[in-house]
């Protein structure tokens, strides 16, 4: 089959699965759903989930998305809150260098497919990038009502007020929003989404992103998507608008003062250090710092268009 | 299952594979970048008056789960054999159907007699596959919504007169409507529900 022999001539694809492991009829059946899903931004479409060779809870939604819409020119980047390295991100990179034989990266701006569990990256995304979220629990109201036929009704008829008195029995409580990740948000001004589990500093890149977000939550069967230019709006009250979490400290490996800071013990004194969560952007910066210190200029960094593409939120 | 006379019926995509996928996401980016022209490089068949981005289409997204129809221009035993043949898909009525293909827009007809979805399931709705002659040339409309970075405008030619008041009647009733993939030539560009015209 001329499939097999295109597939395994590149990065030595195993041909004994289909390119990207799914038959093509479960490929079309998602292709579709991700139609819908771009169709209506926010709305939970049910899809017929399939086995994968990873348990249920690895990113199998994320990792179908990804099998239904990759292709041999891809650029293929996973992260794992934030991290290349991480298991859950080295697996998934195996598997799809396995099944596919593409090209992958660690880079963010040169990949044009990004997988990731539960955050955005710190470089600005741009048009035709393609970020796929793993969901692990798509649907924001069920820690309030647990029954799936209330929720799907309360979204067929946009009956929200149940997540406002959580946020505000939160304020009433602590006297701020606790929500910390998973965030809800509203998308196009219609449907209550869960931005999966980010940390709620990622919210607002969530909208008006030029890229295409798309999330797939496997064992919960759903696809839902937030098409370039959405307005995604995270949840607040005017008296306790929404904010994002800030840091008096910096990444102690390449100085960032605007990143997602992750916050590492370093012995049994209670002595701690913090580093940015995106190992790609502190890589570059690091990369960047270095080659102006070496040649003596501070404006010549070693990726130039990367620092440019550092957008408001990053 | 009677047997199908399969001489005479046009090869599908050379490649199932490759082809579909590449297809593919040139819809998917048409969808998430509303009102431009993506082209399909991998359209190459013509079937009857079905330009190559039609026939695309239909193999790429339809198989034995869509049923589809075919208006007049669309349904003729060339393209019926085809789609059975590459796609498994069975012909159905207009308010029935995943797909509907529209050879001739012009007697095309209103968006509300195709599948709407319901509140609980917007997702059961007809995608409209329309055909038309060009891109451009026709009547100026301006589009806003998702995937739109602030408005686009968009001039189509040969739609019926009240296709774009059915438009906003379509996308009044968002969640629920039809979303549209205009074809021509190797060329689409969408139309999601969520996307609001000015006339």
């Amino acid at each position: 089959m001329t499939a097999n022999q295109e597939g395994a001539a590149r990065g030595g694809r195993r041909s004994a699965y289909n390119f990207a492991y799914l038959d093509e009829q479960s490929k079309r059946m998602i292709r579709r759903c991700i139609l819908k899903a771009m169709a209506v931004p926010g709305f939970q479409v049910p899809f017929g989930s399939r086995e994968m060779p990873l348990a249920y809870g690895w990113g199998t939604g994320g990792i179908q998305l990804t099998a239904s819409i990759i292709g041999p020119d891809d650029r293929l980047k996973v992260i794992d809150q934030g991290a290349d390295d991480a298991t859950n991100a080295v697996s998934i990179r195996r598997f799809f260098k396995k099944v596919t034989g593409v090209e992958t990266t660690e880079q963010t701006s040169a990949a044009t497919i990004i997988q990731t569990r539960h955050r955005v990256p710190e470089t600005a995304l741009e048009e035709r990038q393609i970020l796929i979220y793993q969901v692990p629990s798509p649907e924001p109201l069920k820690r309030l009502e647990p029954r799936e036929a209330e929720t799907r009704k309360m979204h067929a008829y946009g009956e929200y007020g149940l997540m406002s008195v959580q946020l505000y029995e939160d304020i009433s409580r602590f006297g701020h929003i606790a929500t910390t990740n998973s965030y809800p948000v509203m998308t196009n001004e219609r449907y209550l989404m869960s931005p999966s589990p980010i940390p709620k500093f990622d919210n607002p890149k969530l909208g008006k992103n030029p890229a295409i977000q798309l999330f797939g939550a496997g064992r919960e069967k759903r696809i839902y998507a937030v098409p370039p230019y959405t307005q995604v709006r995270s949840l607040d009250f005017d008296d306790h608008p929404f904010k994002v979490q800030r840091w008096t400290q910096s990444c102690s490996l390449c100085g960032a003062t605007e990143s997602y800071l992750d916050e590492i013990l370093m012995d049994d004194k209670g002595q701690r250090m913090f580093v940015c969560s995106d190992t790609d952007y502190c890589a570059t910066r690091k990369e960047s710092q270095q080659a102006s210190s070496n040649d003596g200029t501070s404006g010549s960094p070693a990726h130039p268009s990367r620092e440019a593409e550092k957008g408001p939120n990053s | 299952m009677s047997a199908m006379e399969t001489a005479g019926i046009e090869p599908g995509f050379r490649d199932p594979v490759f082809d579909s996928q590449h297809t593919f996401r040139c819809i998917l980016d048409a969808f998430g970048y509303v009102g431009r022209a993506q082209v399909l490089s991998r359209a190459n068949t013509r079937i009857g008056p079905l330009d190559p981005a039609t026939i695309a289409v239909c193999l790429t997204l339809t198989d034995f789960e869509t049923p589809i129809w075919l208006d007049p221009v669309a349904d003729s035993k060339p393209v019926r054999d085809f789609l059975a043949f590459h796609c498994g898909v069975t012909v159905t009525s207009a308010e029935a159907s995943s797909f509907a293909i529209v050879g001739n827009p012009a007697s095309m007809p209103r968006l509300d007699q195709f599948a709407l979805g319901t509140d609980l399931e917007p997702q059961c709705s007809t995608t409209l596959v329309i055909q038309v002659p060009a891109f451009d040339g026709g009547p100026l409309v301006r589009l806003r919504g998702p995937g739109i970075q602030s408005d686009i405008s968009l001039a189509i030619p040969s739609l019926p007169s009240w296709f774009w008041e059915d438009w906003q009647a379509n996308h009044e009733l968002y969640p629920i409507g039809v979303d549209v993939l205009f074809t021509c030539g190797s060329s689409v560009l969408a139309l999601p529900r969520s996307v609001s015209v000015e006339v």
